[in-house]
């Protein structure tokens, strides 16, 4: 038998080594993350997904579920400082999303939809990023960077290519490739890494296909992130 | 052969060296990078090359660790890298001027080297000179008091491109500055004591279950000693001295109680990376009393069963290198270190010394950890801890310069002893390092339970306004809570002691600590990363005279947010200055919040005023004519 936890009130079952994250997917219930990936090891870094157990605040991505945990999620209190770190995302970085092409299938763009998020608040930082179009098959975006390191995991542990890393510190973090010449197109990076297809944002993007299917009909034109049924949340 | 060709072979060798030195082993990259940096001046794309291909690990790994560090250069930054300590302290005794005149002297702006990239002239967060500022770094080395006198000495063996090594001793002097010593700066240990008194204690009935234990795991036999030591620090009432206070006894007995994998060990790591602005008492403690406290790590590890020390030490305190490693040297000799120590079978223990590279938050124990690894000093997601996984996943504690010193000074003169010392709910004594506006300032050791009043007549402080204990990250205390004690039941501290007297503007103490936590954030979490650099923007908007009451609400919700959201404590404390100086120096603020109604910090003016130096005028005309009758 399962043991067992409430999240806003609601028992949810998990099993023995499962985050709350996990286990409130499992059961079809959406927490907010973007760093987060069903299949690679959390991270705990967006803090999208910050929890209250217990009256605390904890990423829901890294804690693992306890027999008897109060949980709150879905709170007004809770999604305030979500919505808040989402617009700290978008001042953070370049996002435009009128002219991105990720628009429609970006997680950072559905996620500040969900959580009724009407500007972005704070003042923009306006960073001076370069693009880089120097692999064939790939283009790195990197205004859109929200350092979730997926694409790192990504390429170290699935790739066992280390193609990704992040490099500075603090609001000068930023990814950089396995290049001398710092660009893609010099790495052994192919369109069939695994690493190609985490990217959350609207970072690495294949070439030649941006609109193949139209703004209006893409993932969250369709159902709106968190409408998904259980064990599809990615 | 090119003139290039020979350089590239050269420089192969000196990389190769180093790496070779270093075992080939990448969780060393963070000592790597120092020394190919202090060999080569920075870290050339030529050096990463020569790094990939010697340590044969990809480049994003050394790029990105080389990134991390604030002392580590991706670009040249001349052969000599000067960079003043920016603590409140450095400001209140005038380093922006002494800056400027070094700046002007060079003929340099300051964050850019010079032409003939010979210097370049920066600033760095405090260097742990507080009581003999202002300070600076030459290449890692420290210099105190500056003068202008000193600023032109600089700039002239700058000029004469003296080499540093031949730059006059008396430059580099550091001052102790000892004013009041207690148990542990006054003990008169000898090599070896605290260790003989460990070997000897018996342990009581009751702890021969516990002590089975290390027999079971082949720890020295027989003595009966590892348990004891345990218990004595446990009567101690030892509680660690960084400034959390952790019960030093349930650290110990939790990672001698975890269990071992096949081929690990356990590790006693010192944590040396004394980067809270305004403490320098480790500095002291490493200067003055190093026996003690590499022999409190080999007391805590003859406890925990550990084979294997790390001393963490901050890049600022690179001077203190060559002394410490000349001790663990002698130490050896005197069987104090190695095999066996003391003759006890199976002792065996000894400590290394990792240099940082510019990282506060490396102070944080899972980040010191990483960067032991050669890593990103970014924090663990805990639990697990790291008492049970901790470096290279094995079980480990970190504590405190100060704690180790004293768990010394407990294995010789007993727990009891020391229990009697201090408060009930803090034993024994602590070291404050004092600077600000006082007039002896410097290293003052009290038992706990020591009034802020007490501390600030000693050392000669009058018409105090405030004093910022434990740093940044303490708390900011105003005169009416001057009876308060020095203790973990009232206010904790890691050390530090900042006077400000009422000529002081409390606004731009707390600016000046949200500028270092916005440097220092490791840029890991979200809220942390662009929390301390939205903060840092809506002070120096108050500064500027465009604050409203807008921007004052602004900064109290980010506040919020980074308390409860944050990875770390960097994040969890970085708003503390704001929000202490907010609540005790209000009228600070009143005064900053210029206009009644938003007003955007951006300034048109202002921002042409790059285009105006490009073009070389500064006429009415290359200005905005100003609606508001200012000048035009």
């Amino acid at each position: 038998m399962s043991q067992t936890f409430t999240l806003d009130g609601k028992t949810i079952a998990f099993e023995p080594g499962q985050t709350i994250l996990q286990a409130a997917d499992a059961a079809g219930v959406f927490i907010p993350h973007l760093c987060y990936h069903p299949e690679f090891k959390p991270h705990g870094s967006c803090k999208l997904c910050t929890v209250k157990v217990n009256g605390r605040q904890t990423a829901s991505c890294t804690m693992r579920a306890m027999p008897g945990m109060a949980v709150e999620s879905d709170t007004e209190e809770i999604n305030a400082e979500r919505r808040a770190l989402t617009q700290m995302l978008f001042v953070e970085g370049n996002h435009y999303c009128p002219s991105c092409e990720k628009s429609g299938n970006c997680q950072l763009q559905a996620t500040a939809y969900h959580l009724g998020m009407m500007s972005t608040h704070y003042d923009h930082f306006f960073p001076n990023r370069a693009v880089d179009a120097s692999h064939p098959e790939v283009l790195l975006d990197f205004n859109r960077c929200i350092l979730c390191s997926l694409c790192v995991r990504a390429s170290r542990d699935v790739d066992g290519k280390n193609v990704f890393a992040l490099s500075g510190r603090g609001i000068d973090t930023h990814l950089i490739v396995n290049a001398s010449s710092g660009r893609l197109g010099d790495t052994d990076f192919t369109l069939a890494d695994k690493a190609a297809e985490v990217c959350p944002v609207g970072v690495i993007l294949k070439k030649r296909q941006g609109f193949a299917v139209p703004i209006g009909e893409r993932t969250y034109d369709k159902a709106p992130i968190g409408a998904t049924t259980a064990g599809e949340a990615c | 052969m090119t003139v290039n060709d020979t350089r590239d072979i050269a420089l192969i060798a000196v990389v190769e060296r180093i790496v070779e030195r270093n075992g080939r082993d990448p969780t060393r990259m963070v000592q790597i990078l120092r020394e190919v940096q202090e060999a080569l001046d920075w870290l050339s794309p030529q050096a990463i090359d020569a790094l990939q291909a010697a340590l044969k690990v990809p480049r994003t790994k050394i790029e990105g660790v080389a990134g991390f560090y604030a002392f580590f250069y991706l670009q040249p930054r001349g052969r000599y890298r000067l960079l003043f300590s920016d603590n409140i302290t450095d400001r209140m005794l005038g380093n922006e001027a002494l800056l400027e005149r070094l700046c002007r002297n060079l003929w340099i702006e300051p964050g850019k080297v010079s032409e003939d990239g010979l210097v370049s002239v920066d600033t760095t967060s405090c260097t742990g000179l507080c009581d003999q500022g202002p300070a600076l770094l030459v290449n890692n080395q420290a210099i105190g008091r500056l003068t202008a006198e000193r600023i032109d000495q600089i700039a002239e063996l700058v000029r004469s491109k003296v080499p540093l090594a031949e730059w006059p001793d008396e430059l580099f002097a550091i001052e102790d500055n000892i004013r009041r010593a207690d148990v542990l700066l006054g003990n008169d240990m000898q090599p070896g004591d605290a260790l003989r008194a460990a070997r000897a204690l018996a342990p009581d009935e009751g702890l021969m279950a516990s002590n089975m234990r290390s027999w079971r795991e082949g720890l020295p036999t027989g003595l009966g000693g590892p348990a004891a030591i345990l218990d004595e620090i446990k009567h101690a009432n030892l509680r660690g001295r960084g400034g959390a206070g952790f019960t030093t006894a349930l650290k110990w007995e939790a990672c001698r109680n975890a269990p071992l994998k096949l081929g690990q060990q356990r590790i006693v790591v010192c944590n040396a990376d004394e980067g809270e602005p305004g403490t320098f008492k480790d500095r002291v403690l490493l200067t003055r009393h190093a026996d003690a406290v590499f022999e409190g790590m080999t007391v805590a590890a003859y406890a925990v069963g550990a084979t294997l020390g790390f001393l963490y030490l901050r890049g600022e305190y690179r001077h203190l290198l060559e002394p410490l490693n000349a001790i663990l040297e002698r130490r050896r000799g005197e069987n104090l270190l190695g095999q066996n120590i003391l003759g006890i079978p199976g002792a065996n223990f000894d400590i290394e010394i990792h240099l940082g590279a510019g990282a506060y938050v490396c102070g944080e124990e899972s980040a010191l950890i990483e960067s032991l690894e050669g890593k990103r000093g970014t924090p663990r997601n805990r639990p697990p801890f790291p008492v049970t996984n901790g470096y290279l996943d094995q079980p480990t504690i970190v504590n405190n310069v100060e704690t180790f010193a004293a768990a010394a000074l407990i294995a010789l003169k007993g727990g009891a002893w020391y229990a009697n010392i201090g408060t009930r709910h803090s034993a024994g004594t602590k070291i404050l390092s004092v600077s600000g506006d006082c007039a002896r300032p410097g290293i003052y050791e009290y038992p706990f339970g020591v009034s802020v009043r007490q501390v600030l007549a000693d050392c000669g402080a009058d018409d105090v306004q405030a004093v910022q204990v434990s740093g940044p990250s303490g708390v900011c205390i105003a005169p009416a809570e001057f009876d308060r004690i020095i203790g973990f039941e009232d206010i904790p501290t890691a050390g530090a002691f900042t006077i400000f007297n009422s000529s002081r503007d409390m606004f731009e103490v707390a600016r000046n600590y949200v500028h270092f936590f916005q440097h220092e954030s490791c840029g890991f979490c979200t809220p942390c990363r662009v929390g301390t650099a939205l903060l840092k923007k809506l002070m120096d908007k108050l500064h500027q005279g465009a604050g409203s009451p807008y921007d004052f609400a602004e900064i109290e919700k980010l506040n919020v947010l980074l308390q409860s959201m944050s990875h770390c404590g960097l994040g969890h404390t970085a708003c503390n200055p704001v929000l202490d100086t907010i609540a005790r120096f209000r009228p600070a603020y009143d005064r900053r919040l210029m206009q009644k109604d938003f007003t955007p910090a951006f300034d048109l003016d202002q921002a042409l005023s790059l285009a105006r130096q490009m073009t070389g005028r500064d006429d009415a005309g290359a200005h905005l004519a100003s609606q508001h009758g200012g000048e035009a």
